[in-house]
């Protein structure tokens, strides 16, 4: 590093600063982001350099935040549903889940069996679509790049699926208070098969890739280790915690829309580092594919919304002739339907983690208040724990196993 | 005092026996527990929770504007005990008068944020907080925009007063 003139830095410009550390070495203050590559999104990290060795690191966030909980308490109940996809467009089915099922909850309405399983055979599509969309990045961070394009391969057909359902690719809405949008699409069950039965090949493809890198292994295993204490204290969830050694999942412990019904493991590593922070993840896409195949071949026959007409949409066909069905219609999409006053918290485990709306009504057509505990804002919190002591270089492995999306955090 | 509903539940009543003031009311509605804690008090229940009920992880923390209500704020902390599998949400009522309350991040260290964020959008203080300054908005912004009383569109950006 060369001698930098302190004169000439620009007063509260603390990118150049540098000064001498007690052993001779010499301390710099970099920047890292806010538009970096390895972020995935707007995120600045004060770095405190001392040679390679990151001595203290600072997370800035917010520049992508859009107010999104004040914005809910604009909208009526279910246009709420169209903002949970804009937080985290990666995993939106569990947005949307996550967001429901409170207000259901304050509601009581009951959700037929074929609506809960299709919501489940979603959410897990949307699992495997967030994890490949995880891995394909985060190896190419490392500098493999085969695996990215595998990985959006696979993405592509995920999201080829949500525009058959729903006819959006990222910002589906499908998962709707009381049922979900729309009646499943002619033919989905081929389309659905045909992409789980060559899914886990693929994955086997992804692991051979990365298993037998060389440069991959060496810059993934022992690094960016976080004792399991220290990832409870500051709230950590997800693949992230479970692979410290934690046999938590919110799908197995709290189970919701009829998780209890499957049969799924719950993959667990103990090393706590970047690469079982992968292995974990990579075994998650196999499981949730298990979990894609139990919801189809079981799929229950009946309605996919609920029975309840001041809430749920009547069917086009009643509409155009029933007086009552027309009625109901208008009222809904005119002004909404009324949540009797109270709060309610579920915990939904989405690809990221712990996330949770809480609803609180005060009985009227729009949400008094929301907050939204989403994981990504959670886990980003372990980032200086995870940084500090540690080289500059690791850094970019370990954010990456983070899996964080930015619009998450911020919301 | 605890309602009558919850005397019987673990939770309260352990907290109930531990110190009998403490809990000034509360509800169990959806199956949540819900408990509202006198505001002096919440580090210390916070720390006997942790410690003594095994509720080893923080959920989150925010907030509830009750806007022209008195107490105004509610914060709200979500407990969750992953060796119970049993979460249990508490609340402190503050005034709108300068609201403040300690800070458990001593507790909890993932309380940081979950208090920053709660200071910047609601502007609710916590006491002894490590670092509290804000965190989403602008470090210059005036006003607290989760508050009821904060226009949708800002104040400054608003087009409807031109």
């Amino acid at each position: 590093m060369n001698e930098i003139d302190e004169t000439t830095v620009p007063a509260g410009f603390d990118t150049q600063v540098t000064e001498k550390l007690p052993g001779g070495g010499r301390r710099m203050v970099l920047n890292m982001g806010p538009q970096h590559p390895s972020t995935h999104g707007v995120l600045r990290i004060l770095l405190e350099l001392d040679g390679e060795i990151i001595q203290k690191a600072e997370p800035d966030i917010g520049f992508l935040h859009t107010g999104i909980e004040k914005q809910a308490e604009t909208l009526t109940w279910q246009q709420v549903v169209t903002l949970t996809d804009r937080m985290d467009y990666l995993s939106n089915m569990a947005n949307n889940l996550a967001y429901v099922l409170p207000v259901e909850k304050l509601l009581g309405i009951e959700i037929p069996a074929k609506a809960q399983w299709l919501r489940v055979l979603l959410t897990e599509l949307s699992r495997i679509n967030s994890h490949a969309v995880w891995l394909g990045t985060h190896a190419l961070d490392l500098g493999a790049m085969t695996v990215f394009f595998y990985c959006f391969r696979e993405r592509e057909d995920i999201l080829r699926l949500f525009e058959m359902f729903s006819g959006q690719r990222l910002m589906t809405s499908y998962i709707r208070i009381g049922g979900v949008a729309l009646e499943p699409p002619r033919g989905w069950e081929k389309a659905v098969g045909r992409f789980l039965d060559g899914l886990s090949e693929k994955i086997d493809e992804y692991e051979n890739l990365l298993n037998t890198n060389p440069i991959f292994l060496q810059r993934t295993q022992k690094v960016g280790y976080l004792s399991l204490e220290k990832l409870l204290d500051i709230g950590v969830t997800g693949p992230m915690i479970r692979a410290a050694g934690l046999n938590w999942d919110i799908r197995k412990s709290e189970p919701y829309s009829s998780y209890e019904k499957f049969d799924f493991d719950v993959p667990v590593y103990n090393e706590s580092d970047v690469y079982s922070r992968f292995r974990v993840r990579l075994e998650e896409m196999r499981q949730s594919a298990r979990i894609c195949k139990q919801a189809m071949d079981g799929m229950p026959d009946g309605a996919w919304k609920a029975d309840a007409p001041k809430v749920v949409l009547p069917d086009r066909e009643k509409m155009k002739t029933q007086m009552e069905a027309l009625i109901y219609h208008f009222k809904i999409v005119t002004e909404g339907f009324r949540v009797p006053a109270g709060e309610a918290y579920v915990p939904v485990e989405s690809p990221r983690g712990e996330i949770g709306f809480y609803a609180v009504s005060d009985g009227t057509s729009k949400p008094y208040r929301v907050f939204m505990r989403t994981p990504s804002f959670g886990n980003l919190q372990c980032l200086s724990a995870l940084f500090e002591g540690k080289l500059i270089s690791d850094s970019i492995a370990a954010l990456g196993s983070m899996d964080f999306v930015l619009g998450d955090v911020d919301r | 005092m605890l309602p009558d509903n919850l005397k019987d539940m673990a939770v309260p009543a352990a907290i109930e026996a531990w110190d009998s003031a403490v809990v000034t009311g509360g509800s169990h509605e959806f199956g949540e527990t819900l408990l509202f804690v006198q505001p002096e008090r919440i580090v210390a229940v916070c720390q006997y929770l942790k410690t003594q009920l095994k509720f080893e992880r923080l959920s989150g923390v925010t907030c509830i504007d009750r806007f022209p209500a008195e107490p105004r704020f509610e914060v709200l902390y979500l407990l969750h005990s992953i060796a119970r599998n049993e979460r249990l949400k508490l609340k402190v009522a503050l005034g709108s008068d300068a609201p403040q309350v300690e800070s458990v991040t001593a507790v909890w260290a993932g309380a940081d944020w979950y208090e920053r964020e709660v200071f910047d959008l609601f502007g609710v203080k916590f006491h002894n907080h490590p670092n509290l300054k804000r965190l989403m908005m602008p470090e210059d912004w005036e006003g607290h925009p989760l508050r009821k009383d904060f226009p949708v569109h800002g104040h400054k950006y608003s087009y409807q007063n031109d």
